[in-house]
Formats: C-alpha cells, sequence, structure tokens
C-alpha cells in the first residue's frame, strides 16, 4: 500500500517538473520580458536594472531552480498585461471556476451514470433509443452553441435567468462563494449546465458500453445461473464491476471539464480563471499563461492521484502486489 | 448413494429439442431433434467436436439460452416438471436450487471484486433461509469439503488470491451449495493444467456422489469420459449420434463416428503406427448434409444415408442414431 | 462480353472486370447491407455528401461573393432572413435569403464560405495525425521495447490534456515565438497543426496496438527472418490490416477537428477574422443575440451541429459495421 502511494507521488512529482520545465521553457525562449513590461520607452539602465531584478542574467538552471522554487511559494510573476502578480489574479478567479465545474461536475454525474445504466439494461426499450439519440447529438453540439442557445431561449424569449456574469457572491473565509444565494445559483445554472451536457453524454455512453461488457463476462453468467435475483445480478455485480472503470475515466473528465470551463466562461461572461487564460493568450501574456499552464497540471495530477487512490480502494486485486498468488 | 439404488428414476428428460438461430441471411438449426435422459445420481457425459452442440444444450436445459438463440421446439422436463417454458422468475428460482452449473474458465467465473465467501453468502441466501452466520459457518464447511485448505481463512480471501485449481474448487463448492439435484459441467477441466485435472474430475465425482445429484458433463475428452461417466451421449453436427452405457460404447462403439474417436484416442498396450482418422471435418451449422450429417465422411454409408436422416434405433441397450441398425425404434424413455 | 456491372439500383456502369467484381462484392456484403438497414445512418451520409460538395463548390454556388470586402455596403447590415420581420420593424428581403450580419456580409454565403474553411482545416488536421499517428503508432509497435514504452507514456500523459487547451497552448506559443506580421499568416497553418497534435494520439495508440497484434503472427516472422526490410513489412503487411480502425478513428476524428477549429475561433483565437469559419460567424453573431437578431449566430451553429452529428453518425455506423465482434 505504502509502495504503492510513494510510487504514484514520484510520478507525480516528474509529471509537475516537467511541466514546470516546460512552462519556465516559455519564459526563456517566448518573448523578451523586460520588452514586454517596460514597452520601447524604457531606456538601456531601466531594461538593466530591470533584467537584474528578475534575475535574467544568471545561468540558465539557476534561474529555473528559482523559478521552481517562486512557483512553490505561489509567485509566477507579474501579468505583462494588468501590471498585477499573477497569483493575485489567480485568486480572486479561482473560486469562479471552482464552484461552476464542481456543480457541473455533480450535474453530469448524477444524470449521467443512472441514464448509463439504464440504457446498459435495457437495451431495447424505446426510453434507451431516446437517450442514445439524445446522447448522439449531445456529443455533436459544440459547448459554445449549447451555451448560446440556452441563453437564447432561458435569457432572451424567456427571460427566466439572467444571461451572463456571476451574481450573488458571499465571502466566506475570503473565498467568493456564489452558490450561498438563490441570485447566485441563477447565475450559476445556465452555465454549468452547458458545461455539464458534453460531459454528461460521455459519461452515459461510457457507463452504458462498460455495462454492456461487464453484462457479457462469464462471471454474470455464472452468477446468473446460480439463480441470483436479477436486483443483485444487475446492481451489486454487473454495477459495482462497472464502476471501476468509470471512476478513472469520470476523474479524467474533470480535468477536460477545467479546460472546456475555458468555452462556458466566455460564453457567460463568467468571471474565471479560463477568461483570464484566454486573455493571456490573445495578449501573449507569458506570465498567465505559463502560470495558467502549472496550476492545470497540478490540478490534473491531483485528479489522477485520488482517482488512482479511489481505484485502489475499490479493486481488491492491485492491493495483493507480492505476496503471491495463492497457495494451492 | 449409487445410481442403481435410485430404481433407474430419470431425472431430466430431452425431448427432440430444437435450437435456432435467427440471421439475416437465414435461420441456423444448432441442436436438432436432441433426445436423452439422465437418471437421478447417474453422471452421464456429453461428448462430441467443438461445435457439435453441445454446450447449447446444456445452456438451454439451466435456461440461459442467449439470445437470438432460441428453443424453437422440444421439451426440458425436470423430475416429471416442465421447465423449458417457464416464466423467468420461476426458472431463477430452479437455477442453483435444482440445476447447478459450472463453465469452463474458473478464472473468468468468479467475481473480481468479491470475496469468496460472500459469493457463497449470497447463493446461500438467495434460496435459503439462512442467517448470516449461519450461511457463512455453511460456506466455510463446503470450502473445507471442495478440499480448500484453512477454509475459516480462505473465505475471506478474493478470487485472485487463488490459484487455478482451487477456483475450480470454489466453483464447484458454488454450484453445490444449494445441493442441486443435476450439475451440468461444461467443459470443467478444459481449462486446467493436466495434473489437476484429474483432481478436479474426481472432486466432483465424489460431492456429487455424496449430495446425491446427477452430472451432465459435456467435454471433447474421452479419456475424462471414460474414468467419470456412468453413460454417454456422442453428439455430432447437433444431433446425437449415440448413446449407451459407457463400456458399451468405448468397447464395443455401434455408431461410425463414434467407432471413429475411439480409434483417435491412443491407447495404452496397443501396438499401431497411426491413430485412426476421420476424414473430412465437421459441416458447418449453414452446411449440414441432408440425410444422415456424417454421411459424406462415413466409411460405411450407403444410398438411404444420403438422404433419409436415422432416428435413435435400440440396439443392445444403446441407442444408435444410424441405418446401419435400423430396427428396433428406440425405448419409450418417459417412465415416470 | 460488354464490360458493364450492375448494382443494386441499376445503374449502369462501364468499367473494368476488378472494378466490377470488387464492386459487386461490396454491394452484396455485409456493410453495405447494414448500411442500407439503417435510414439514419443513410441520411446522414446524404447529409455529410451535401454539405462536402457545398463547401467545394462555394466559390461558385454562393449567391454573394463574401470574401470581398469592397462588396458590402453598410445598410445591408443586419437585416434578418427572407420572411421575417426583426423588433425594430425591418423585413427580410429575397436578395439576402437566411440575413446578413453585422458588416453586411450575406449569411447565406458566408456560411458556405465559413463551411469551406472548417472543412478544409478539419480534414488538413485529421490527413496530418493520421499520418503522423500511424506512422508512430507502426513504428512503436514494431520496434517495441523502451522506446515503445516512452511514446506510448508521452501518449498517455497527452491524452489527459484536453485538446482544447493543446491547441490554445500551441496557439499561444506560436503566437510568441512568431513576429507578428508573419504569424497572422501562417496562423492557420499553426491552427492546423494545433489540432492536428491534439489528435494524433488515437491514430497512435491504436494502430500501435495492431501492429503489436500482427507482429506476433507468424508471417510477419517468416518475413522478419527472410530479411525482408522492416518499413517493406510494416507497410505491406500491417498497415492494409490497420486501415479500418483508423478509417473509424478518422471519420470520428474529423468530427472532433471540426468542433475543435470551431471552439477556437469562437474564442477568437482561430482562423483570422478577414476568412471567418463558421465558429467565428458564431462568435460574431452571439453579441447581437440580446438585441433579438438571432439569425446571425443561430444559422451558422445549426450548419455546424449538422455536420458534426452527421459525420459522428456515419463514424458509429462505420465502426459497428466494421467490427468483427458485433458481426
Amino acid at each position: 500500500m505504502l509502495a504503492f502511494i510513494v510510487q504514484r507521488l514520484f510520478q507525480a512529482v516528474v509529471v509537475m517538473l516537467v511541466v514546470g520545465l516546460i512552462a519556465f521553457a516559455l519564459f526563456q525562449f517566448v518573448g523578451d520580458p523586460v520588452n514586454n513590461m517596460l514597452g520601447p520607452e524604457g531606456s538601456t539602465e531601466q531594461r538593466e536594472a530591470l533584467r537584474e531584478r528578475l534575475g535574467l542574467n544568471d545561468p540558465v538552471p539557476l534561474q529555473f531552480l528559482h523559478y521552481l522554487r517562486n512557483v512553490v511559494h505561489g509567485e509566477f510573476g507579474l501579468s505583462y498585461r494588468m501590471g498585477k502578480p499573477v497569483d493575485e489574479l489567480l485568486v480572486e478567479r479561482l473560486p469562479a471556476t471552482i464552484e461552476l465545474v464542481g456543480v457541473s461536475a455533480i450535474i453530469a454525474l448524477l444524470i449521467g451514470v443512472p441514464m448509463g445504466v439504464y440504457t446498459g439494461l435495457h437495451r431495447n426499450s424505446w426510453l434507451s433509443r431516446v437517450f442514445l439519440t439524445v446522447s448522439l447529438v449531445g456529443i455533436s453540439l459544440p459547448t459554445f452553441v449549447i451555451g448560446i442557445v440556452m441563453i437564447l431561449v432561458f435569457g432572451v424569449w424567456l427571460g427566466w435567468l439572467p444571461t451572463f456574469g456571476r451574481g450573488g457572491v458571499v465571502d466566506v473565509g475570503g473565498w467568493q462563494s456564489s452558490l450561498l444565494t438563490a441570485r447566485g445559483w441563477s447565475h450559476v445554472l445556465m452555465p454549468a449546465t452547458t458545461l455539464a451536457l458534453f460531459q454528461l453524454t460521455l459519461i452515459m455512453r461510457l457507463v452504458r458500453a462498460e455495462m454492456l461488457e461487464v453484462l457479457r463476462t462469464d462471471y454474470i453468467k455464472f452468477a446468473r445461473a446460480r439463480g441470483l435475483r436479477n436486483r443483485s445480478v444487475n446492481f451489486g455485480h454487473a454495477l459495482k464491476n462497472t464502476l471501476v472503470p468509470v471512476m478513472t475515466i469520470t476523474g479524467l473528465q474533470i480535468g477536460s471539464l477545467l479546460a472546456f470551463s475555458i468555452i462556458t466562461e466566455t460564453v457567460f461572461a463568467w468571471p474565471g480563471m479560463g477568461l483570464l487564460f484566454l486573455q493571456g493568450i490573445q495578449f501573449v501574456d507569458i506570465p498567465v499563461m505559463s502560470s495558467y499552464l502549472v496550476l492545470m497540471a497540478f490540478f490534473f495530477v491531483l485528479i489522477n492521484l485520488t482517482v488512482d487512490l479511489l481505484y485502489y480502494a475499490v479493486d481488491p486485486r492491485l492491493r495483493i502486489e507480492h505476496t503471491g498468488g495463492g497457495a494451492h | 448413494m449409487d445410481p442403481a439404488a435410485y430404481g433407474n428414476r430419470p431425472l431430466l428428460v430431452v425431448r427432440d429439442l430444437r435450437i435456432e438461430f435467427p440471421t439475416r441471411r437465414a435461420t441456423l438449426v444448432a441442436v436438432d431433434g436432441v433426445s436423452f435422459h439422465i437418471d437421478e445420481g447417474e453422471v452421464l457425459g456429453v461428448v462430441g467436436e467443438s461445435g457439435a452442440g453441445k454446450s447449447l444444450t446444456g445452456a438451454a436445459i439451466i435456461g440461459l439460452l442467449e439470445p437470438p438463440g432460441r428453443i424453437a421446439a422440444g421439451s426440458v422436463t425436470l423430475a416429471g416438471r416442465r421447465i423449458d417454458n417457464l416464466p423467468y422468475e420461476e426458472m431463477r428460482r430452479i437455477r442453483g436450487s435444482q440445476i447447478g452449473m459450472v463453465f469452463q474458465d474458473p478464472l473468468t467465473s468468479l467475481n473480481p471484486l468479491y470475496t469468496v465467501g460472500r459469493q457463497l453468502i449470497e447463493t446461500l441466501q438467495t434460496h435459503l433461509d439462512l442467517s448470516q452466520q449461519a450461511a457463512r459457518a455453511r460456506a466455510i464447511e463446503l470450502l473445507g469439503e471442495v478440499g480448500i485448505p484453512s477454509p475459516q481463512l480462505r473465505v475471506d480471501q478474493y478470487p485472485h488470491e487463488f490459484s487455478g485449481g482451487m477456483r475450480q474448487r470454489v466453483v464447484i463448492a458454488l454450484a453445490l451449495c444449494v445441493n442441486p439435484r443435476l450439475i451440468i459441467a461444461d467443459e470443467p477441466t478444459t481449462a486446467l493444467d493436466v495434473s489437476i485435472q484429474a483432481q478436479i474430475i474426481t472432486l466432483l465425482k465424489r460431492l456429487c456422489r455424496e449430495h446425491g445429484a446427477a452430472v451432465m458433463l459435456i467435454t471433447h475428452d474421452m479419456g475424462v469420459i471414460a474414468e467419470t461417466a456412468d453413460r454417454v451421449a456422442v453428439m455430432y453436427a447437433g444431433r446425437i449420434a449415440e448413446v449407451g452405457r459407457v463400456d458399451q460404447v468405448i468397447k464395443r462403439a455401434r455408431h461410425p463416428y463414434t467407432d471413429g474417436l475411439m480409434g483417435s484416442i491412443p491407447k495404452v498396450g496397443t501396438d499401431a503406427d497411426r491413430l485412426t482418422q476421420i476424414e473430412g471435418s465437421m459441416p458447418r451449422l449453414t452446411e449440414i448434409p441432408a440425410g444422415c450429417a456424417f454421411h459424406p465422411r462415413c466409411p460405411k454409408v450407403f444410398e438411404r444415408c444420403t438422404h433419409e436422416r436415422p432416428d435413435l434405433a435400440s440396439v443392445d441397450g444403446a441407442q444408435v442414431a444410424c441405418w446401419l441398425y435400423a430396427g428396433a425404434p428406440a425405448e419409450a424413455i418417459d417412465r415416470v | 462480353m460488354s464490360s458493364i456491372v450492375v448494382a443494386p439500383n441499376e445503374i449502369v456502369l462501364p468499367l473494368g472486370k476488378r472494378v466490377r467484381d470488387s464492386l459487386r462484392r461490396f454491394f452484396a456484403g455485409d456493410l453495405f447491407h447494414s448500411f442500407r438497414r439503417s435510414p439514419v445512418t443513410v441520411a446522414a451520409f446524404i447529409v455529410t455528401v451535401l454539405l462536402f460538395a457545398v463547401a467545394l463548390l462555394a466559390s461558385w454556388i454562393a449567391p454573394h461573393d463574401t470574401a470581398n470586402l469592397s462588396t458590402l455596403i453598410l445598410s445591408d447590415a443586419r437585416l434578418p432572413p427572407w420572411g421575417v420581420t426583426d423588433a425594430v420593424g425591418t423585413s427580410g428581403a429575397s436578395k439576402f435569403v437566411l440575413g446578413t450580419d453585422d458588416q453586411g456580409r450575406d449569411m447565406l454565403s458566408a456560411m458556405m464560405f465559413g463551411l469551406q474553411i472548417s472543412l478544409a482545416v478539419g480534414f488538413a488536421s485529421v490527413i496530418l495525425a493520421a499520418v503522423f499517428g500511424t506512422a508512430l503508432g507502426l513504428f512503436s509497435g514494431y520496434v517495441g521495447g523502451p522506446i515503445d514504452s516512452l511514446i506510448m507514456r508521452i501518449a498517455d500523459v497527452q491524452l489527459t490534456f484536453p485538446a482544447i487547451l493543446i491547441a490554445l497552448m500551441i496557439d499561444g506559443i506560436a503566437a510568441g515565438v512568431l513576429p507578428r506580421g508573419l504569424h497572422d499568416e501562417v496562423k492557420v497553418y499553426v491552427l492546423v497543426l494545433a489540432i492536428a497534435a491534439s489528435q494524433w494520439v488515437h491514430f497512435a495508440r491504436t494502430v500501435r496496438g495492431s501492429t503489436l497484434v500482427e507482429k506476433g503472427k507468424e508471417y510477419v516472422q517468416a518475413a522478419r527472418v527472410i530479411g525482408v526490410h522492416p518499413v517493406r513489412i510494416m507497410l505491406r503487411h500491417v498497415l492494409p490490416n490497420v486501415m479500418g480502425p483508423v478509417l473509424v478513428i478518422g471519420t470520428l476524428s474529423l468530427a472532433i477537428a471540426v468542433l475543435t477549429e470551431a471552439t477556437l475561433s469562437f474564442l477568437g483565437v482561430g482562423v483570422p477574422v478577414t476568412r471567418p469559419s463558421l465558429g467565428t460567424l458564431i462568435r460574431i453573431g452571439q453579441q447581437y443575440l440580446f438585441s433579438g437578431e438571432w439569425w446571425m449566430t443561430i444559422f451558422p451553429s445549426v450548419v455546424l451541429v449538422v455536420l458534426v452529428l452527421a459525420v459522428n453518425l456515419l463514424g458509429d455506423w462505420l465502426r459497428d459495421a466494421l467490427n468483427p465482434k458485433l458481426r
């Protein structure tokens, strides 16, 4: 057990280092930070002073170490465009994105998994066919189109929900949450649903596919041959075995939710990190870009680690590593 | 108990069973008019090449034929009661408690996520009214019966912690735990090491005898049949070629196909340069010949075989589907 | 004997004998049969062909030349579709059947050209990803060992990052690395590269898997023993066996590529604004949603969704039809 965790942690650190290297390379090779910050007007002395201050005259490996140290301390440098420290910008925007992604993930799971189980168990019912058709349309609909249509229908035509921005924000110990007010929920509902729809259809199709696979296995046949009740066979045996691989993919999906939140934030003008990153790309704001990269990598690594641990807890085959395959 | 003590009461009667697979092009007949019976407590071997329809027959009997396969005609009777047309829930109750089944691959027969004990307890509690403790005690007892050492420890272990032979023992325990009257064993030793096959077969036979269960032993291995079965049915292309007592069929095979099968098995003590071979191969489901299915490969074929399909005819207590033995029709087999 | 072939719907074609036989086998075979049986798939196929044709012929069949900025009249801007009257009382006209955008561009024509760009970028990316991914998969599977592990590890890590993110990063890096003027010109190429970079992994993994399977087969081992050059083995023996899955992945990948391009253009980092793709049109149109001028954004959205849906349906059918397990 311990060996497993250590190995995974080690892998995580390696990935972070590689990502850090890439992010650092961005700084080194893309554009000139001094130029970006001072513009064309700065005098030579100012440039030199800035170079000293930024540590740009040190040998490259040393700069990398400095960079790493800064990253670990949460210092990502100054945004070229806005002049503010990037970590401040991130902290400002983080709660909005996290809450959006969180609500979306819950919606996607709560609807996607049961739909997938149903269509897996009742392959030929009309409801299954409806679900499958809807899901096929779902994965063909780009997120931004869904968002636009929702805005049109629920915002402009029906006027039920606000069409942009984040509202009803309450300060909870430094975390700016919008989930504690009805107004906040009215703002988060459309973006979260838009974001969830794509993932929902993917999860549904995945659960269905896994369910069908599992229902074909020998142990399910044997369970039926022993006369176990349908409920036990379908939910006790089939579902549990289905959920194991589904968990991994779902974990990865949460990662992609983070990425797709960029689109949703754009459509709904939701003030999250995605929007920040996008603007960073448009203005080639290197500190913002590289810190977003590092932050994203961190989240992905964290999610992967959590999924790995969950996998370990659920699947007993992973727990017995080198104690032998049982004596005959 | 000795099967003779049961007084030869047929437990399972399969009559004219026909299993079809509707496909896009045509309806394939995988099992065509198969009839046999199994008496209480006896071991019937069902032998034949891959694709002869043995496993399908077994699946049909226990009601687990996978769609689009379906029973198109015939009947399956268990202790006098027809079971091939029962509603799902009633058949479910029969499965496990009256008819048990053992599959070929112990590796995939057990759910890897549950302990062996849980799978046993679940089966016991589904059919019997047992408390958790009583079920657990019974589970440990069963593991001991199938020869698993330290059962009270191993009952809480997962399938992957057992070796192949041990796993098959667990499977047998699961199949027998509610004391069914019939066990269908579909190639129970094919996936095991040769050294373990004998152990498992012996175990199966002994336990079934002790529990008073009849066995339908499906296999392609004649050696296993010779050691274990009381009677044997030889299947070919979805039909029964010959049924009879094991010593009869082996020593004096009547159907040319059975004869060929026997000849192809190497025997200690016989001095032969070559094993006999049967020319050709079993026909595909889409190309079954008219008349006797074996006639294109039969060394004793004559004109009648090519267009008339032979019924099972009685010959010295055995039954053979071959025009060489046309004469007395098969004895009536429903003696309830 | 004249060399004609009669297909089920009785088209009579003069063709050579080999082609005739192949066609006959195809029409009588399982693939075509399952195709005909599924009306949805047939519909999807027709729609796809139609859209491809429109994209190909856009320059000739578009009613207005929207690329030529000098032909745009601002007073024509934001006109509703024919037969619709907007909130201000302006009515659409037959000249601009689907209305106009904020610059006076005819929606129908703009959409045709947009479709052309979207499909061009999509196809280019998929072909690039397919060639690169297949080559890498063949190489990785054949060579095996630590190189194979390394390549697969990289692929695995890349898979954990969504396509959008990868495409965005490459785009952003290119923007920073290339001098400003050059960047605008090569923006489309960078886009194609970025999308291809996000898709190659799917091809590589599948091809590698098939390569491993084929590598173990005796005829390949025999060829190696004889001394046939490995590249020849890979190309002549493994590649044909892999074409089926590659085709399936290619179709589904095309759908994803088109979606990715549309998304990137929508976000403003895709194709340059002078040659708007469907995504760009949707972005421009979104600003006018609130004033009730829905046509500017909805029509391109519909075309985009229909295109991706049709391609997805085809890909789904192809996957089921080519899957030996389900036959």
